[in-house]
């Protein structure tokens, strides 16, 4: 099935009750690309990477994974089909140690390669291997973020969606984790779907990025293109840093 | 020491004065109407009233004088502590922890191991019918119970304010299948469990989508719900008159202790009858569950089950991100606490002899909660300790006596058994607010990875 898409939105709506979060997306990422999401504060990204996950699901639309229809799959089951994800606010296990914390990403092969995966992480995040038995909920912001990441990275997903990973974190440690995902993307050819509000950096590491307005995508393109674009530049990088 | 200047204890001792005075004042008006004052009913039932001002006085003075103390010598000197601590630095996390807290659980079993021997060879046969029942079996059914719990309330997080329903179930099952079909004590013991741990699936279901304090309410409902059918299903619980006559546990069926039976142990082994036979029996047998239940507890925390209980306490959304199936995570955190309750219940049948529904009480939740949150949610030594000083305390209480001298003759301190509670839930929340042992032990280590990835490494994985 060549040209098959690995993950597929399409025509998805969300609700939170009778609020349309989502109003009809679509959406699709090959394999091995990093593909980003912006647009304004409220726009529904975060509910975009939720529904990927079936949490809340969609109502209307479908979300097709590897070929395989998951719209109405529970969440368990749908991270059980290698999608991994850092969600927005991290949701680290705060009294958990952050070695445990690793050891619950690797639950689905039941520890069967933790032990070559956490030195991956480790080589990745330096900065959590010093702090391995520290608990998760007395890192710093930045590396409770590297944790988040790392978790979800023990997974060993086909696809990773990471919601907002720069946030609250200073510019060399943004640097720093936009380059581990480069990395990962070169060389372990790791699938990114990734959320940013810092545009900037986000069009600069994509393959190809989508804009979100008010529940629907109203632009695409490759990273440079919307980067070159003039409505992209108002809206989301003027006044930025770059 | 030298940190606070002469002066300063000058004007400490004043301050001190002034907080005790106003302690006083604030107990007097307290005490003045729940204390001071005593209602009863006269020879011709006629409800009248006298004053008690001694007994007032004294606990005003109580009030005086702890404030007096705690202000004046108790606070300064924990403040010194705590300064010289952390100038100190911290060197408290050094690993040479002292030989005696290093092998801490091996002193603590091999006591409990010896103690019914000690007491018979200190108190004698009489009154170690005291020290193994009521101190030993009684703490050791609540240091069970507690552990059951705390596996629900401790390791996954969902506060359960029903637990004793499961108490019950596990009671009453032994109760009615002993006595209808003369089961014996170890064909009933894990039945009993495992009717527990169904109960707590069941409990399970309508509350998985609870979360603390609507599930602490809807799981009190459940808790009221059984003692209200053991009470209402007269035809097969007898309701309030509970059942009698129910049959002691046996020695795996090769010795009974029932005095007129052929098997007996007594005349098996030559000894002249005596009930302490039993209870030394039953001590054993509850420190046999108490062992077991913490070695359960201990093996599933280290296992991918355990691992998803302290995962879904700290966050479920996660844990369903992470693949974590939070439906079964759930069943099987009430599941295996409940059948910890369902054991202790038939261990506490077999012991009584009776049950009714009296033993099942909402407050008999809330002291397996209180122990536990004493104790710290999750550590066991934490708990087992709250549980022995908790119910230890109110077994002592039985036996102050003494204080009839200073409070009159009407004093029954076992009265105050909550009070106690009351008080030990205020100075530990006070000064450790996570319980004895607030910190959390972690299941895997540096060490054991570094072990396992070296032998990795030499098969040619690294
Ligand atoms: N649980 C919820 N219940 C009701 N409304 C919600 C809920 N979660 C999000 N919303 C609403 O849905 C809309 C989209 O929210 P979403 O979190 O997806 O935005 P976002 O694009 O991620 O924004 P941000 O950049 O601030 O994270 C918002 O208007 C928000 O108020
Ligand atoms: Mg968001």
């Amino acid at each position: 099935m060549a040209g098959e898409p690995l993950l597929k939105v399409q025509g998805v709506e969300t609700y939170y009750g009778n609020i349309r979060a989502l109003a009809g997306v679509d959406i699709s990422v090959d394999k091995g690309e990093i593909v980003s999401l912006i647009g304004a504060n409220g726009a529904g990204k975060s509910t975009l990477m939720m529904t990927i996950c079936g949490s809340p699901q969609a109502r209307v639309g479908s979300v097709i994974f590897d070929g395989e229809d998951i719209t109405r799959l529970p969440t368990h089951l749908i991270a059980r089909k290698r999608i991994a994800q850092s969600p927005e606010g991290r949701r680290i296990f705060p009294r958990m140690t952050v070695f445990e914390n690793l050891q619950m990403g690797a639950g689905l092969d039941n520890l069967k390669f933790f032990n070559e995966d956490v030195e991956k992480i480790f080589t990745l995040f330096p900065r959590l291997k010093e702090r391995q038995s520290q608990r998760g909920g007395t890192l710093s912001g930045g590396e409770q973020q590297m944790l988040s990441i790392g978790r979800a990275l023990m997974a060993r997903p086909k696809l990773l969606l990471l919601d907002e990973p720069s946030l609250g974190l200073a510019p060399l440690i943004v640097k720093g984790i936009f380059a581990a995902i480069k990395k990962l993307n070169q060389e372990e050819g790791l699938t990114v779907f990734l959320v940013e509000q810092n545009a900037f950096a986000a069009l600069k590491l994509s393959d190809r990025a989508y804009v979100m307005v008010n529940g629907k995508v109203t632009m695409s393109g490759s990273g440079k293109e919307l980067l070159a674009n003039p409505e992209v530049r108002a809206a989301y990088l003027e006044g930025g840093r770059h | 020491m030298a940190i606070s200047p002469v002066p300063a204890s000058d004007n400490l001792m004043g301050k001190a004065l002034k907080e005790a005075l106003f302690a006083g004042v604030i107990a007097f008006l307290m005490f003045l109407l729940f204390v001071g004052i005593e209602t009863y009913q006269d020879i011709n039932n006629a409800l009248v009233w006298r004053t008690r001002w001694t007994l007032l006085a004294v606990f005003v003075v109580i009030s005086v004088v702890g404030r007096f103390v705690t202000v004046a010598f108790i606070r300064p000197h924990l403040d010194n502590r705590k300064l010289n601590k952390a100038k100190e630095g911290i060197p408290d996390l050094s690993e040479d922890k002292g030989f005696l807290r290093k092998h801490f659980l091996k002193f603590a079993l091999i006591l409990m191991l010896a103690y019914p021997f000690l007491s018979l060879l200190i108190v004698g046969k009489q009154g170690s019918l005291k020290y193994v029942d009521n101190f030993g079996i009684q703490i050791l059914i609540y240091v069970m119970l507690a552990w059951g719990l705390n596996i629900v309330v401790g390791l996954a997080g969902l506060l359960d304010l029903g637990y004793v329903a499961f108490y019950a179930v596990g009671a009453y099952s032994y109760a009615l299948l002993s006595s209808h079909f003369g089961f014996s004590f170890w064909i009933l013991l894990p039945l009993s469990g495992i009717f527990a741990a169904l109960w707590g699936i069941m409990l399970g279901f309508p509350v998985l989508r609870l979360r603390g304090d609507y599930l602490a309410i809807v799981t009190l409902a459940f808790g009221e719900i059984i003692r209200l059918v053991l009470i209402n299903w007269t035809d097969v619980t007898m309701g309030t008159f509970g059942i009698a006559g129910i049959a002691k546990a046996s020695f795996f069926g090769i010795w009974s202790f029932d005095t007129g039976s052929p098997t007996s142990f007594v005349k098996a082994w030559g000894l002249s009858a005596s009930s302490v036979y039993y209870k030394i029996f039953l001590f054993y047998i509850i420190l046999a569950l108490c062992i077991l239940t913490a070695y359960v507890t201990i093996r599933l925390r280290r296992m991918p089950i355990g691992r998803a209980w302290e995962a879904l306490r700290e966050d479920e959304i996660a844990c369903r991100s992470l693949g974590i199936d939070t439906v079964t995570t759930k069943l099987t955190a009430f599941a295996t606490g409940a059948m910890f309750g369902g054991f202790a219940g038939a261990f506490f049948a077999a012991r009584q002899g009776f049950v009714s529904p009296e033993s099942f009480v909402f407050l008999e939740s809330a002291v397996i909660l209180a122990i536990v949150v004493l104790g710290g949610m999750g550590s066991l030594t934490g708990i087992a300790i709250a549980a022995a000083v908790m119910v230890g305390g109110t077994e002592i209480l039985r036996e102050m006596s003494f204080l009839k001298v200073v409070f009159g003759p009407d004093f029954t301190p076992e009265l105050y058994r909550m009070l106690l509670f009351g008080l030990a839930m205020i100075i530990v929340m006070l000064f450790k607010p996570r319980g004895f042992v607030g910190s959390r032990e972690p299941t895997a280590f540096l060490k054991e990875r570094k072990a396992v990835s070296g032998s990795f490494t030499k098969e040619g994985h690294g």
